[in-house]
């Protein structure tokens, strides 16, 4: 199977990707003296995993936000799949750094949760929810509250929820800061599983350049105060081998020292 | 406990004051009376204006704080009425509502109203206001309506401190109640705690006020479990 | 809230509903409500009257001795039941138990232990103020990070030294939110404590003014109680918010 997905994700790869989401020269500001976010232009192809990595204060979660409908641009638009957007969509899913788990419901509430707005009959979006938590390898705890499960597996929930749903973009907005080390790494490695399962396109906000590299078909480079696209980084990691030889790979390697030389101006 | 009640006893007999009985003479009295019938009658008497008043207390309070909570111009006209309600000496009004509204049932209501109202709406109020914004972005970003965020996220998060407001407003109704008796029209146990003042039996007077301080305590641990059976899921089933 | 692009401060809405009293007193509709400025030239009235002078000071003395002993007694308490644990089992459930309890209906007892005069006001006052104080200060002192005591020792700090010069100061945000609300609380026991009593200061007058339909006069002395509760909570809370600063640092 993992042979034909691969050479599924070489074609998407290649320089006629569509873009399934458009950012058209967004500009934000708070009040009249914040300038977040200065004319963004950005595409991002269906299938792939792009980054936003950055400083903290470059924008990089108010981008992810506009994209998701959550924040208004001040200026700019955004088009996923052809159309601009208004707000939050289907085609569109959400995970959140503070994972947004509703401490009153159960994992397996907390996953249906997107189809229970939806108005989907209880017995189906359990089912599905139910897969999903399988899938993030969650299954046993569908009647545990989140209280109960460690950082790692409560992102695990919001990752299932967001999958239950099935958008076709998923925005991830620092979904392992909240998360401690070991679990990341765990946590990094299903991740890449997942996708090559589920057929995604990810975005995904990170101030971490290791998880960037080791994760991103696309590096976006954001600078800070106001928030422009500095540079964009394509890795070509090869990650075909096991998760630890990858981490020693020479182009991981120096990808990260090569990032880490671009930003370090902006460290305090 | 058994501490202070030995120390009650011991100051009772040595004796500090004449009008401050034993502990076992006060539990002697409250025998008397369960037995006598006087206390029970007296405590349904108090309950009915108590229990009115806050069961139209939670209700206008708990509307009006949620809508507080969700509008901003229900906000801008409301929150400083009930703040300057909450932090103003309301049994002050007690009299004017005994001189308007007779001594009758409606205006032991109003006591408990008056004095429970600010506490349960100012709750609601800062209840939907703490409501996680995290929490309601996720609701919107999974495509939920306002009614969807309302019923699904803000009143279940708000939840934990609406009953706190709750809590707080039944002790606030005991006050309105009890000074509602001993200032209005002494009935129940305003009643007979004026009463016994009056005949000096010191040990009937102390088992009724321990009684309804008890009683208002008890009311309100268990509006706590009631809370966490029926609303709190997560505190029932797994820990202890 | 805002109109047309203006900010509309919120005690703005304070007014609007003044302007509601006015009228609907004008209207007279209901017997309870005077006009609003009838009421307000009572005040004057009211205020320069002997009787209302002698009330005041009564109940601004028994008020302040009240509320220093309960400030001093629920610091102590709290303080204690914060750093020691047996203290804390032995008196948690009583303070707890207070601290809710409807603490009108000792009054009466009360009056009978101490006389119908200043000091039941006084004890009132006290009562009602001193659990919430020691209850918050309690709070303060247990929810105090455990690193900075840590801290303390380490650098070879006495238990005294920890007390007063650790321990005091993290606690502080919540003492003074306690004081805040035994403030307000003291005030509810000075009314209460004189209406109940009803023979001497504020009470009194209470009981004269609303017994004799006055309702101008009522409504005055009210609104002075009022102000006086309002002001002696913000009082506190503008020291609240001098350390703001770090109460808020601590708990981010």
């Amino acid at each position: 199977m993992t042979a034909a997905v691969r050479m599924l994700r070489e074609t998407t790869k290649s320089d006629t990707a569509q873009p399934i989401v458009e950012v058209r020269h967004i500009s934000k500001r708070y009040g009249s003296s914040v300038e977040a976010l200065r004319d963004i232009n950005l595409t991002f192809p269906t299938g792939q995993l792009t980054s936003l990595l950055g400083p903290s204060g470059c924008g990089k979660t108010t981008l992810l936000k506009i994209i998701a409908g959550l924040l208004e641009p001040t200026g700019g638009e955004v088009v996923v799949k052809g159309k601009t957007v208004t707000g939050p969509g289907p085609e569109r899913a959400f995970v959140f750094q503070d994972f947004a788990l509703m401490p009153w419901a159960s994992v397996l509430r907390n996953a249906a949760f997107g189809l229970e707005l939806q108005g989907i009959d209880k017995k189906k979006r359990e089912e599905t929810a139910r897969h999903y938590i399988n899938q993030v390898g969650l299954s046993g705890f569908e009647n545990r509250y989140p209280h109960e499960l460690s950082g790692g597996m409560r992102q695990r929930v919001g990752l299932a929820r967001a999958l239950a749903v099935n958008a076709d973009v998923l925005l991830l907005d620092e979904p392992f800061s909240a998360v401690d080390e070991q679990n990341r790494r765990k946590f990094q490695e299903d991740l890449l599983r997942l996708r090559e399962v589920e057929r995604k396109t990810l975005i995904f906000v990170t101030h971490s350049i290791e998880e960037a590299v080791y994760l991103s078909d696309r590096i976006v480079l954001l600078s800070p105060r106001p928030g422009r696209v500095s540079e964009i980084i394509e890795p070509h990691v090869d990650r075909s081998g096991p998760p630890d030889l990858i981490r020693r790979n020479p182009a991981y390697l120096d990808t990260v020292e090569e990032i880490w030389h671009g930003l370090r101006d902006y460290a305090d | 406990m058994v501490l202070f009640c030995l120390a009650w006893e011991v100051a009772g007999r040595i004796p500090i004051n004449v009008a401050f009985p034993p502990f076992s003479d006060v539990v002697a009295a409250f025998g008397r009376m369960v037995a006598d019938g006087s206390l029970p009658s007296a405590f349904l008497i108090t309950l009915q204006p108590l229990v009115i008043g806050l069961v139209v207390a939670t209700v206008i309070g708990i509307v009006m704080g949620v809508g507080m909570g969700l509008r901003d111009e229900l906000e801008w006209a409301g929150v400083p009425v009930f703040v300057v309600m909450q932090a103003a000496p309301m049994a002050a009004l007690i009299p004017l509502i005994t001189y308007v509204y007779g001594i009758g049932l409606t205006a032991k209501v109003l006591a408990v109203v008056i004095l429970a109202l600010p506490v349960i709406a100012l709750n609601g109020y800062k209840a939907v206001r703490n409501v996680s914004p995290s929490l309601r972005a996720m609701c919107r970003s999974f495509l939920g309506n306002r009614r969807q965020e309302i019923f699904k996220i803000v009143l279940p998060d708000a939840s934990p401190m609406i009953f706190a407001g709750l809590r707080l407003g039944i002790s606030a109704g005991f006050v309105g109640v009890v000074l509602a008796e001993l200032l209005i029209t002494p009935t129940g146990i305003g009643d007979l705690i004026t009463y016994h003042r009056s005949i000096a039996d010191y040990a009937e007077m102390y088992a009724v006020i321990a009684t309804i301080i008890l009683f208002s305590a008890v009311t309100v641990g268990l509006l706590e479990r009631v809370e966490i059976a029926l609303f709190r899921p997560e505190k029932k089933e797994h820990s202890a | 809230m805002t109109i047309a692009g203006y900010r509309i401060p919120p005690l703005a809405s304070l007014i609007l509903w003044a302007i509601v009293w006015e009228i609907v007193g004008r209207l007279g509709l209901v017997f309870l409500f005077p006009p609003l400025s009838h009421v307000v030239m009572e005040l004057g009235q009211v205020v320069g009257s002997t009787t209302f002078l002698n009330a005041a000071i009564m109940t601004v003395k028994c008020f302040v001795i009240g509320i220093a002993l309960s400030i001093a007694v629920g610091v102590l308490l709290g303080l204690l039941m914060g750093r020691v644990d047996a203290a804390d089992k032995l008196l948690g459930m009583w303070v707890n138990l207070f601290v809710s309890a409807p603490l009108s209906a000792l009054v009466p007892v009360i009056m009978i232990l101490f006389g119908m005069g200043e000091s039941t006001i006084i004890v009132t006052v006290f009562l009602f103020a001193v659990w919430i104080i020691a209850l918050d200060t309690r709070a303060g002192v247990r929810d105090m990070p455990p690193s900075l005591l840590a801290m303390a020792k380490s650098f070879g700090a006495s238990r005294w030294q920890v007390l007063t010069k650790i321990v005091f100061f993290a606690a502080l945000p919540e003492i003074l939110a306690g004081i805040r609300l035994g403030v307000i609380r003291g005030v509810k026991g000075v009314v209460i404590g004189q209406l109940l009593v009803s023979i001497i200061g504020l009470g009194e007058l209470f009981e004269v003014y609303s017994r004799n339909f006055l309702m101008e006069e009522f409504w005055a002395l009210t609104l002075i109680v009022f102000a006086f509760a309002l002001g002696a909570a913000e009082l506190i809370a503008m020291l609240e918010r001098k350390i703001d600063f770090y109460a808020g640092v601590r708990h981010a």
